[in-house]
C-alpha cells in the first residue's frame, strides 16, 4: 500500500448501525489520513450516508468505535464533532433565500464576529480556496454551485481537520465541478482530510488518493481509485457476485407500450430531467431498468403513471397516445404503476387499506358510480389484495404506516397487480425488504409476465434485475441506455451501461459533445 | 426525559377526547384569568356555561344559541371541507361580508316588490355567489401564481370590510335613514326578511341550512369521491397526484365551497338577526368558526357540537359582561385559549408521552 505511510487522522472501528429491518452499517472499518482525499464507494443504499452521519455526530452507533488523531472520538452531536474539527457539507443546503451570504454564515455560527469583519474574514477564505463569492449576495440569487460554496466556506471557517462531503458533484454543472475539484485539492495539500462520498467512478478516479467500497452495509474493499480502471471499481462496488443470467427462452410478444423520444423537465427541485428517452416493451417480458437513484428514477416513472404529462403521442400503448393522459385515464386502458416512496406516495400513509385500495383502483376496479364510492367494493379488493399476496395486517381498516415495509410494498404491488395490467411499471419494488417478502414480490411481477402483461421494473438493485428481466437497460443522467438482452451480458458491459462512461465527460469537464449511442455501445 | 413517541396508528380515543380535555384545560387557565381580573373564577365560569342553558334566564339565551350556532356550523363546515385539503382558507370573515352585501343588496334592488318566493330565493343566491366570488381570488391566485391563500385570504377580510363601511355609508344607505350609515332593515321588509320560523327559537333558515351543509358535508365526506380526494389531498398530496387528482382544481372546489357556505351564513344573518348592512355588521363569525372547526376536529358531526359549544361561549361571555363587568377582550381570549388547548392536546392523537430513564447508551 505505496504511499499510505502517515498515522491515521480517522479511524474507524466495527462500526454497526442497524434499523429496522434493515443493517445500514455492519462491521465497517477503514482508516483515513491527513492531506488525503478519502472516496466513500458504493450503491444508494450502501450505508454510505448512515456512516458518514456516525462520523459527524448525527447518528450513533450501535456497535463500534472511532478515533480522531489518536483520541477516542464518539460525538454525541454535530455541535459535539464541530468542536473536535470535523464539519461535513450536506447534499441539500440549509440557506436562507432572503439572506445574504454573510447572515448565512453568521447564521451557522455559535459566536458570530461582527458582520464587516465576517464578510472580510469569507473573502479570505474563498481567494485563498479558489472559491469566487461575494459575501453581500442575496443566498436566493446565488446558483447550486455558489450556495454550495456558501456551505463549503462555512465548514472552512471553523478551520475543520475533516471535511465530509456527501455528493458534492449532484447538483453541479461541469465547470463548478472542476473549481470545486481544484479547492479541494488545495485542502488536500494544507493536510486536510477530506471524506467524498460519491457513486461516481470517474470522479473518483480523477480526485480521490484512496477509496474505501461499500455494498450492504460492508466494506467489500479499499484500494487506491487512481489505479483502478472504472470497471474494476464498478464490479467492487457492484459485487463480483452478482449472478448473471443463463439464456432465457422466451418469445417476444407484440409491442405493449413504447416510448419515443421522451423529454420532461421534473417537477421536483434538485430533480433530473428525463433527456430523450425512448423505449418498447413487450407482453411477456419484463424491461429492467437500472442506475443509481436520483438519475431520474422517479420522473421516468411519473411519466408513465401519469402524473406528469407529455404530447400524446410520446407514449404509445398499442396505437393508443397516452402520454397527455391522467393517471386514472392510463389505469383505464391498463397502464398501471407503483411508486417506490410506498408512504406518501403510493400509499397515504393515515388512511387505511381500504381507502388505500380506491386510491389506484378507483376507476378501473368500477369503485365509484355516479360520484359515489362503493366502499365494499373497495374494501373486496383490499382482502383480496391482503388474502392472495399474504399481507400480514390485522384487518383491512388497519391504516398503511402500520404495516411493516414488506407488508405494505406487497399490498402497493398487489393493489395493481390484482387489476390485471396490460402494463405495470414499478420503482424500486424490493427496497428495503427482507429476502423472504422481496422474493415473494419477484415471484409475483414474474408471474404477471408469464400470463401476458408487459413489465417494467425500475430498481437500483443489480441482482434483481439480473434475476427477473428479459431485456436491461440503464438510467444515467436522465438518459436511458439501449435496452438490451439480459441474457449474455457481461459484468463489464453493466458497469459501463450504469454510467461511468458519461460521468468521465461530466468529472472531467470536457468539452466533447454529448454522444447520442447509449454508453453501451461505447464499449472499447 | 420525557419524550413523544409516534403512534403506529392514530389514537381514535384521542381524537375524540382532546376537545374535551381541551374545553376543561381553557376552563382552568380561563379561571385563572378571570380570577386575576378579581372576578370569582368559578362564578364566571357558570355564568359562560351554565346559565344560558339552564340558568333562571335560559328561555331568553336558549334562542340566541341556534342565532349564534348557525352561522358558525354553517360556515365551519366549508372551512372544514378546506382545511381536511389543505387548503387553508382564513378569510371566511370577508366572505360573509361579501355575501351578506350581495344578498342584500339584491333584496334592496327589490324592494318594495312583494313577492318573496321570487325575492327570498335570489338573496340566497346572491349571498352564496358573493362569498363564492370573493373566495375565488385568493383560490385563482394561488392556483396561477403560487401565492399563499391564507395570506390573501385573511388580507381580503380588511378589504371586504372596507367595502362594507362604504356600503354603508353609500350605495345601501337607507333613503329614509334620516342621513344614518346603514341599509334599509330587511326585517321590515317581508318579502325578503328571514324571520325566525318558531317564535323564540332562534331557528331560521340560517340554521336550517346550517343543519343541511352537516348533513350534506357528512355525506360528501364518508362516501363521495370528492369528499376521498378532499381528504386524500390533505392526508397526503403526493399520494393524491398518484391517485389522479388535480390540485389545482381541488383548491378551487374547497375555496369555492368555503366561500359560498359563508356567504350564505353572511346573508341569512343580514336577513335575519342583524337585519341591515351597516359598519358594525360582522361580528368575527368566519374567524370563530375556524377554532369551530378545529375543535369539532374537522368532523360534520363534531362541527355541530362545537358550533353550540362556542356559540355558548359568546351568549355566557355576554353576560359576564353585562352581569360581572367581565371585559370583552377576556372572553376573546378565552375562546382563543380554546383553539390553543385543542392544537396543543392534539399532539396526543398522533403521539404518546413516554418518560424513560437518560442512562441509556
Amino acid at each position: 500500500m505505496a504511499g499510505r505511510v502517515s498515522t491515521p487522522l480517522l479511524e474507524v472501528q466495527g462500526l454497526r448501525k442497524a434499523y429496522p429491518g434493515v443493517v445500514a452499517n455492519d462491521d465497517v472499518s477503514f482508516s483515513a489520513r491527513r492531506g488525503e482525499v478519502h472516496a466513500l464507494l458504493g450503491e444508494n443504499g450502501a450505508g454510505k450516508s448512515t456512516l458518514v452521519k456516525t462520523v459527524y455526530g448525527l447518528l450513533r452507533p450501535d456497535d463500534g468505535r472511532m478515533q480522531l488523531d489518536g483520541r477516542v472520538y464518539a460525538p454525541a452531536s454535530p455541535h459535539d464533532a464541530r468542536q473536535a474539527g470535523v464539519a461535513m457539507v450536506f447534499q441539500h443546503f440549509s440557506l436562507f433565500e432572503a439572506l445574504d451570504v454573510a447572515e448565512n454564515v453568521a447564521l451557522g455560527m455559535e459566536v458570530p464576529p461582527p458582520m464587516r469583519e465576517l464578510a472580510t474574514r469569507i473573502r479570505d477564505v474563498s481567494e485563498t480556496y479558489g472559491l469566487p463569492l461575494d459575501p453581500n449576495r442575496l443566498v436566493g440569487t446565488l446558483s447550486a454551485g455558489e450556495r454550495q460554496r456558501v456551505e463549503i466556506i462555512r465548514c472552512l471557517l471553523q478551520d475543520p481537520q475533516v471535511l465530509i462531503m456527501d455528493e458534492p458533484t449532484s447538483v453541479l454543472t461541469p465547470q463548478e465541478v472542476a473549481i470545486l475539484f481544484e479547492t479541494l485539492k488545495r485542502l488536500r495539500a494544507e493536510g486536510k482530510l477530506i471524506l467524498y462520498i460519491s457513486h461516481k467512478l470517474e470522479e473518483i478516479r480523477a480526485l480521490c488518493d484512496w477509496a474505501t467500497i461499500l455494498r450492504h452495509g460492508k466494506v467489500t474493499g479499499s484500494c487506491d481509485p487512481r489505479q483502478k480502471s472504472a470497471r474494476e471499481l464498478a464490479e467492487t462496488m457492484v459485487g463480483s457476485e452478482l449472478a448473471l443470467p443463463a439464456a432465457r427462452t422466451q418469445d417476444p410478444g407484440e409491442v405493449a407500450l413504447s416510448i419515443a423520444g421522451l423529454t420532461a423537465a421534473s417537477g421536483a427541485a434538485f430533480g433530473t430531467e428525463l433527456k430523450d428517452i425512448s423505449l418498447e416493451v413487450r407482453r411477456g417480458e419484463i424491461l429492467g431498468i437500472g442506475g443509481v437513484a436520483g438519475n431520474g428514477q422517479d420522473e421516468l416513472l411519473a411519466a408513465f403513471s401519469g402524473e406528469s404529462r407529455s404530447a400524446p403521442d410520446s407514449i404509445l400503448l398499442g396505437d393508443i397516445p397516452i402520454g397527455a393522459l391522467g393517471p386514472n385515464e392510463r389505469r383505464a386502458l391498463g397502464v398501471l404503476a407503483a411508486p417506490e416512496e410506498r408512504l406518501g406516495h403510493a400509499t397515504a400513509p393515515d388512511m387505511s387499506l381500504i381507502e388505500n385500495a380506491a386510491l389506484s383502483g378507483r376507476r378501473r376496479m368500477g369503485m365509484v358510480s355516479r360520484g359515489f364510492v362503493n366502499w365494499g367494493k373497495a374494501r373486496a379488493h383490499a382482502e383480496r389484495v391482503i388474502e392472495q399476496f399474504d399481507v400480514r395486517v390485522p384487518a383491512a381498516g388497519s391504516v398503511a404506516r402500520s404495516l411493516s415495509g414488506g407488508n405494505l410494498q406487497k399490498f402497493v404491488i398487489g393493489r395493481e397487480i390484482l387489476q390485471r395490467p396490460d402494463v405495470l411499471v414499478v420503482n424500486q419494488p424490493t427496497w428495503g425488504l427482507d429476502a423472504a417478502a422481496a422474493a415473494a414480490i419477484r415471484q409475483s411481477l414474474l408471474d404477471l409476465a408469464g400470463q401476458g402483461a408487459a413489465v417494467i421494473v425500475i430498481s437500483q438493485d443489480l441482482d434483481e434485475l439480473m434475476e427477473i428481466s428479459t431485456r436491461f437497460s440503464a438510467l444515467n443522467e436522465g438518459r436511458l441506455s439501449k435496452p438490451r438482452d439480459t441474457a449474455g451480458l457481461t459484468l463489464e458491459e453493466i458497469g459501463l451501461m450504469l454510467g461511468g462512461a458519461h460521468d468521465l465527460e461530466i468529472a472531467q469537464g470536457a468539452s466533447r459533445p454529448d454522444r447520442a449511442v447509449g454508453p453501451g455501445e461505447s464499449a472499447p | 426525559m420525557i419524550r413523544l413517541e409516534r403512534r403506529p396508528a392514530p389514537s381514535r380515543a384521542w381524537a375524540w377526547a382532546t376537545p374535551l380535555l381541551a374545553v376543561l384545560a381553557t376552563m382552568v387557565a380561563g379561571g385563572l384569568l378571570f380570577a386575576f381580573l378579581g372576578k370569582d373564577p368559578l362564578l364566571v365560569i357558570r355564568t359562560i356555561f351554565w346559565d344560558p342553558v339552564l340558568g333562571e334566564f335560559a328561555f331568553y339565551y336558549r334562542g340566541q344559541l341556534l342565532v349564534k350556532a348557525g352561522p358558525l356550523v354553517l360556515i365551519a363546515i366549508g372551512l372544514s371541507l378546506g382545511f381536511r385539503a389543505g387548503v387553508w382558507n382564513i378569510g371566511a370573515e370577508g366572505q360573509y361580508i361579501m355575501g351578506a352585501i350581495c344578498g342584500a343588496a339584491v333584496g334592496l334592488a327589490f324592494y318594495p316588490l312583494e313577492a318573496r318566493w321570487l325575492v327570498f330565493p335570489m338573496m340566497v343566491l346572491a349571498g352564496g355567489l358573493g362569498g363564492f366570488l370573493w373566495a375565488m381570488i385568493p383560490g385563482i391566485l394561488r392556483t396561477r401564481f403560487n401565492t399563499n391563500e391564507i395570506l390573501v385570504s385573511l388580507l381580503l377580510v380588511y378589504v371586504a370590510e372596507q367595502i362594507l363601511a362604504w356600503m354603508a355609508l353609500g350605495p345601501l344607505r337607507s333613503p329614509d335613514g334620516s342621513g344614518f350609515p346603514g341599509s334599509r332593515n330587511l326585517r321590515h321588509y317581508d318579502a325578503a326578511a328571514n324571520h325566525e320560523l318558531i317564535a323564540g327559537s332562534g331557528m331560521h333558515w340560517g340554521v336550517v341550512a346550517a343543519f343541511i351543509a352537516v348533513i350534506l358535508g357528512h355525506v360528501l365526506l364518508s362516501r363521495h369521491i370528492l369528499g376521498f380526494n378532499i381528504r386524500l389531498a390533505g392526508a397526503s398530496p403526493r399520494a393524491a397526484r398518484f391517485a389522479g387528482v388535480n390540485p389545482g382544481l381541488l383548491v378551487l372546489t374547497c375555496l369555492g365551497m368555503s366561500g359560498a357556505l359563508a356567504g350564505f351564513a353572511g346573508l341569512f344573518e343580514v336577513a335575519g338577526p342583524a337585519g341591515q348592512i351597516n359598519i358594525d355588521f360582522n361580528v368575527g363569525y368566519g374567524f370563530t368558526a375556524i377554532i369551530v372547526a378545529f375543535l369539532g376536529r374537522l368532523h360534520p358531526v363534531g362541527i355541530l357540537l362545537a358550533g353550540f359549544l362556542m356559540a355558548l361561549t359568546y351568549i355566557g361571555g355576554e353576560a359576564a359582561q353585562a352581569t360581572l363587568g367581565v371585559p370583552a377582550a377576556a372572553i376573546q381570549v378565552f375562546q382563543g385559549l380554546l383553539l390553543f388547548f385543542l392544537l396543543a392536546l392534539d399532539v396526543l392523537t398522533n403521539y404518546r408521552i413516554r418518560i424513560d430513564a437518560r442512562a441509556r447508551a
